[in-house]
């Protein structure tokens, strides 16, 4: 995601002047070639994020379309003041890119861990939140971020995830995209829990649950149009993301139900429960130790699907 | 314009602030009042900043990091004539656009919302490179408390500003020497303020910061600054210009009986 969200960034500051890259003191070699080609349209600001994020409101107020980058927790909860008063406040068109969100940089330990930022965001006026789910979407995200005239968080994972798009997909922010239609249970998966999210769709068709699989990128503004769809044909609806489950999709979702009428799914969220991770190992592990696997996906999908039809017989005969 | 005229004018602004605290039920006089004289100067000496071009993209940029002393800055636009004076009479009524901290695009000329400290130095610091980036000769003016010197983020952006060479961006501090609950340079060390500042990479300068020549010239200085941005500290009185409020900073909080500015009209138009 990093290496597509560089290089689309590139291609896209030769057409639009506007364009600012703000680095943290991050991105060693990843922006070399934006150096190049823009070294007037870059600036390293060193290791202090909140001077970086006033600057770019700065910089937006003066006409120009600043990009910020840095780890997802320094460019986001470290200076969350910033963001709401300089950016949101005088809703500003800032891009702000967190890299490395989630897990991914599970293995730097819990300072680098960033499963808090969508919920500390989400609660400010006028910011729009998106969290891809592959190197595609992260360029049309991008893209979309950059026509929009107010501010954007870009949540990204790290780097060579694979692909789930063959091209980039056109992303319109607040429309999440349907990666594969299914009849029985939708799975709404945001940001790098994608792929993750697609081995499990796979396996549940393949034991004939049919499942349909939605890349909800979109946090805020949440698409309310897709949720009233899904909540009224499926019988249970399911939210995927590597993030706390307060306050995130899962949190999103469960807030939107709350002030509709009761639906006809069932609702199921995968989260990380509320507890810091204290310990050496990489993202895999960390998503083993919280059971952000497939097969526990999947057992817990088939668990409260069964659930929803009341009976085993019934999930058989579903099943088969 | 001439240094008399400003004087009359920052008068002017004292006594309008200090009935606008009274009649908006606004506080933060003191920290108005300290400020007066040095946005006399910046909107009728210093900067080209007026009604015809408030808006152009290379017009000079002010931005009062110490958004507590809004009123001052409300009544120094208006008598600058970015916008009509009637609507000072609607300040701090219930929905009105003039609050106690300056709201974003509330008024022409406000810059930028501020009020929580810190933020301003960086915001004018962006606009700077953004002038850069643009090939605008614009200058970016910002002026902040002593107390808000305490943030972190000002250091931040001091530090990046001077790795920059940003010569349009002058910061200019109130040095009254009071925060919101004590003596600054007890709370936190902040003297030598200069050297701090000089040591950060920045051109600096101490000056009365009641003393029109000296801060029409130090302004002038400032913006002819080369290779560095430039910081001027400006020791003020927080309350100047009515006895019963000067170096008192009970006023940082309380707002004056119809009395009181009865009594601060008379000594200001004494002076």
């Amino acid at each position: 995601m990093r290496n597509a969200f560089a290089g689309e960034l590139t291609k896209l500051a030769s057409n639009n002047l506007k364009i600012v890259l703000l680095s943290g003191d991050m991105g060693n070699h990843l922006f070399d070639k934006y150096k190049v080609l823009f070294p007037e349209r870059f600036y390293n600001c060193g290791v202090a994020e909140s001077n970086m994020t006033g600057i770019a409101a700065g910089m937006a107020l003066a006409g120009l379309k600043p990009v910020t980058y840095s780890i997802a927790p320094f460019i986001t909860i470290r200076c969350l003041e910033q963001i709401k008063i300089d950016i949101c406040y005088h809703n500003l068109p800032v891009v702000i890119i967190g890299t490395g969100a989630g897990l991914s940089y599970a293995g730097l330990g819990t300072t680098h861990q960033s499963c808090d930022d969508i919920a500390m965001l989400r609660v400010i006026p006028n910011i729009s939140i998106v969290c891809p789910g592959d190197a595609m979407e992260v360029r049309g995200a991008l893209r979309a971020a950059l026509n929009h005239n107010g501010p954007v968080y870009l949540r990204l994972g790290k780097k060579d995830e694979p692909l789930i798009h063959k091209i980039v997909p056109v992303i319109e922010i607040g429309k999440s995209l349907i990666i594969k239609r299914g009849r029985n249970i939708c799975l709404l998966s945001t940001g790098n829990l994608l792929p993750l999210a697609a081995n499990a769709a796979e396996n549940l068709t393949r034991l004939g649950i049919s499942t349909q699989l939605v890349s909800f990128h979109t946090i805020k503004p949440l698409d309310e149009t897709l949720l009233s769809d899904v909540f009224s044909s499926f019988q249970l609806v399911v939210t995927l993301e590597e993030h706390s489950r307060i306050g995130g999709l899962g949190g999103s979702v469960a807030e939107w139900l709350s002030e509709m009428p009761p639906q006809h799914s069932r609702f199921y969220r995968f989260a990380l429960p509320d507890v810091f991770y204290k310990g050496a190992g990489d993202q895999n592990h960390v998503r083993d130790y919280f059971g952000i696997t497939k097969s526990e996906i999947v057992q817990q999908v088939i668990k409260n699907y069964r659930n929803c039809l009341g009976s085993g017989d019934d999930l058989q005969n579903a099943v088969q | 314009m001439h240094k008399d005229k400003i004087k009359i004018i920052a008068r002017n602004i004292r006594k309008q602030t200090v009935s606008l605290s009274h009649s908006a039920r606004i506080a933060h006089l003191g920290s108005s009042l300290s400020c007066v004289d040095i946005l006399a100067c910046v909107y009728f000496n210093a900067l080209n900043i007026n009604r015809k071009n408030v808006l152009h993209p290379e017009r000079d940029r002010f931005i009062l990091s110490k958004g507590h002393a809004a009123l001052a800055l409300y009544v120094t636009l208006a008598q600058k004539g970015l916008f009509s004076p009637m609507l000072l009479n609607d300040c701090g009524q219930p929905g009105s656009l003039l609050a106690e901290h300056p709201i974003p695009g509330s008024i022409p000329g406000l810059e930028a919302a501020t009020g929580s400290l810190g933020h301003g130095l960086s915001i004018g610091l962006g606009m700077t490179l953004a002038g850069r980036i643009q090939l605008y000769d614009f200058k970016v003016l910002v002026l902040l408390s002593d107390g808000e010197c305490n943030e972190g983020s000002v250091w931040e952006a001091a530090m990046f500003a001077a790795a920059q060479h940003t010569e349009n961006l002058v910061a200019i501090i109130d040095y009254n020497k009071w925060q919101a609950t004590g003596r600054s340079d007890e709370i936190m060390a902040l003297s030598p303020l200069k050297q701090k500042w000089s040591a950060f990479g920045w051109n600096a300068r101490e000056v009365d910061g009641h003393n029109i020549e000296e801060i029409a010239e130090a302004l002038r200085a400032a913006l002819n600054s080369k290779d560095a941005p430039y910081a001027i500290i400006a020791n003020t009185i927080k309350g100047r210009g009515v006895s019963f409020m000067e170096d008192d900073n009970n006023w940082h909080y309380r707002i004056p009986t119809a009395e009181e500015v009865m009594l601060a009209h008379q000594e200001l138009d004494a002076q």
